[in-house]
């Protein structure tokens, strides 16, 4: 009786359905990065077509000259920041944007624009905002009455946060959105009951309905985070890694010296990307989740 | 019952005085606070874009928020549609995102009908790894490798299969958890009447899962219509895309001074998107939302 039904069950969701898709992700996601863990080790290059095993020759020159150690604190740091503004903005602009109503519908609307924009775009448009004599710099100097001619992308360490706050510019809209979603789940008496007690605004954002956005701050936090990890489009239509690398993420470097035709040192690197976000995914995740459990 | 009718009046009486309180406590201040925010926020980098998308050469060489002394939005969109290769580019994205965005969908939503039906541990398994591409970055040196490898080096059909197996985990992930909210006795139904796994796929499945192919549809055109980084790697100088075509024209540009047909483009390359969303945005971010909140 009973195998005769799961062998029915079994053909009824045949294996193979699944083979096709299987196929494209080991062929065009596993197998590369399977490569990556070999030609890292590799002296493979534009400059000659033999490709010979290297030993951590790769991993030795670029931590000796610094790149691999600058790289890897630029990428962590950008995505940090990144995680905090664009949540920061997004959680902002769902409370504010909160009631229903038709002024508000049009500016979240707005603010899901620059979602839908190329990063590469966007870049584009805050380096000539940004510019010494640009118009950033313009509006300040009308503010304060005086010419104002900061250098936005050029100083070795402020550029960095502002690059990451146009990453969160870009996808804080995203972010606003989620948060939005996760106020609506909010069950109504429960806000009720608080203000009965006599709670204010301030005591019921901190202590009910804040705790109670867990799952979108998990989402949002862990996308952010890790999204930025692997970013690329802000930064090179910014700064392209300047000045003085401050702002040189992994994936920036992957893209230069694989242009100079190092293919190995890239991979190297696109390695040390690979280890560090598998390395820090699980432990974030789970983090997050185990705050929502606590409440 | 009782419970019900006692606590509904009280509910009720309640409801309006709240609404009631907090329009007239901040009612006049928090519109003027949206819209101001959104002004500063939003308004001074979009004016920026399409002022200096206006004006002259001359006039664009510090792009600045004033207004062109003359309107030339249009000469300018020609003027980068003559010079540029925009066309091409035009084709060339929707050369690779199409195939690529039903591929995935179709081969995605294959997997996760049967991953979302069938238990057991190997099941589990397979979709542990099918979904870890949502968080893991994909290995984009050894990629342009295994292409060469392939004959598929600089080739949209390279390219198309790239962007699916970044994406595949991404419809994977959808599609399965919208699976297992869709009840099982719908596919018994035409089980009994005879349908193979391949008709009650086709016809019962795929039609259900519309809602959340649309999601997807909308998230990966998204990913594939502005992504320039892979398409740097894999078709870079072969097919031109519209990201990668605005890479070559604002790198040229920008040590040209051409910050009008810069922003000209992105105008041009911005819209498709842009009228798609403006025309289905309650759809887009409602499905959107949905997936992430649970």
């Amino acid at each position: 009786m009973l195998p005769k039904g799961t062998a029915r069950r079994r053909s009824d969701h045949p294996l193979w359905f699944l083979i096709p898709a299987l196929v494209i992700l080991v062929v065009f996601f596993f197998v590369p990065t399977v490569f990556n863990f070999v030609y890292a080790f590799t002296d493979w290059s534009s400059f000659k077509s033999a490709i010979n095993f290297a030993g951590v020759d790769n991993f030795t020159s670029l931590f000796s000259n610094g790149t691999l150690l600058n790289s890897l604190k630029v990428t962590l740091v950008y995505a940090v920041l990144v995680a905090f503004f664009q949540n920061a903005f997004g959680l902002g602009l769902a409370l504010l944007l909160e009631r229903d109503t038709m002024v508000n519908r049009a500016v979240r609307v707005a603010f899901f624009i620059p979602v839908i924009m190329s990063a590469l775009a966007v870049g584009y448009i805050f380096q000539a905002l940004l510019k010494p004599d640009g118009a950033l710099n313009g509006i300040l100097g009308a503010v304060f009455g005086t010419s104002v001619s900061i250098p936005w992308l050029g100083s070795t360490t402020w550029t960095i946060v502002v690059v990451a706050v146009v990453h969160a510019w870009k996808w804080m809209g995203l972010s606003m959105l989620i948060y939005l979603a996760g106020l609506k789940t909010i069950n109504e008496d429960v806000l009720e009951a608080a203000r009965l007690d006599g709670a204010n605004r301030w005591t019921m954002f901190r202590a009910i309905r804040f705790p109670l956005l867990a799952p979108a701050v998990t989402f949002n936090v862990a996308t952010a985070l890790l999204g930025s990890m692997n970013g690329f489009d802000i930064v090179q239509a910014t700064t392209e890694g300047g000045p003085g690398g401050t702002t040189e993420l992994l994936n920036i470097f992957i893209f230069r010296t694989f242009g100079q035709g190092l293919f190995a040192q890239a991979t190297t690197m696109s390695l040390v990307l690979f280890l560090t976000v598998t390395i820090l995914a699980f432990p974030v995740i789970r983090f997050l989740r185990k705050r929502e459990d606590v409440l | 019952m009782t419970a019900t009718a006692t606590t509904a009046p009280t509910r009720t009486a309640a409801a309006p005085r709240r609404g009631k309180r907090a329009p007239r406590l901040r009612g006049a201040v928090q519109p003027v606070a949206a819209i101001l925010v959104a002004l500063l926020v939003l308004g001074v980098p979009f004016w920026l874009v399409v002022a200096t998308a206006a004006k002259t050469q001359a006039e664009a060489l510090d792009p600045n928020l004033e207004a062109p002394g003359e309107w030339r939005l249009f000469e300018n969109f020609a003027a980068v549609f003559a010079d540029g290769r925009m066309m091409s580019a035009f084709f060339g994205s929707l050369l690779v995102m199409v195939p690529a965005v039903v591929g995935v969908l179709v081969l995605g939503s294959m997997a996760a009908w049967i991953l979302g039906r069938r238990g057991g541990r190997l099941s589990a398994a397979i979709y542990a790894l099918a979904i870890s591409g949502i968080v893991l970055p994909p290995a984009v040196v050894t990629i342009v490798l295994l292409l060469r490898q392939l004959g598929l080096a600089g080739t949209a059909l390279g390219m198309i299969g790239v962007y699916m197996g970044m994406y595949l985990s991404t419809v994977i992930f959808f599609v399965t958890g919208f699976v297992r909210t869709i009840p099982p006795e719908l596919e018994e139904a035409a089980r009994v009447d005879g349908a193979g796994p391949v008709r009650v796929f086709g016809l019962i499945i795929l039609p259900l899962l519309r809602p959340v192919l649309a999601t997807a549809t909308i998230l990966i055109c998204l990913y594939i219509w502005n992504d320039v980084f892979y398409a740097l790697f894999v078709i870079g100088g072969r097919i031109d895309t519209l990201p990668l075509n605005l890479y070559q024209v604002a790198s040229a540009g920008l040590y040209l001074q051409n910050w009008h047909l810069i922003f000209a483009y992105i105008i041009l390359m911005s819209l498709p998107l842009l009228i798609t969303f403006v025309v289905a945005q309650r759809r887009i971010i409602s499905g959107i939302t949905s997936g992430a909140v649970k």
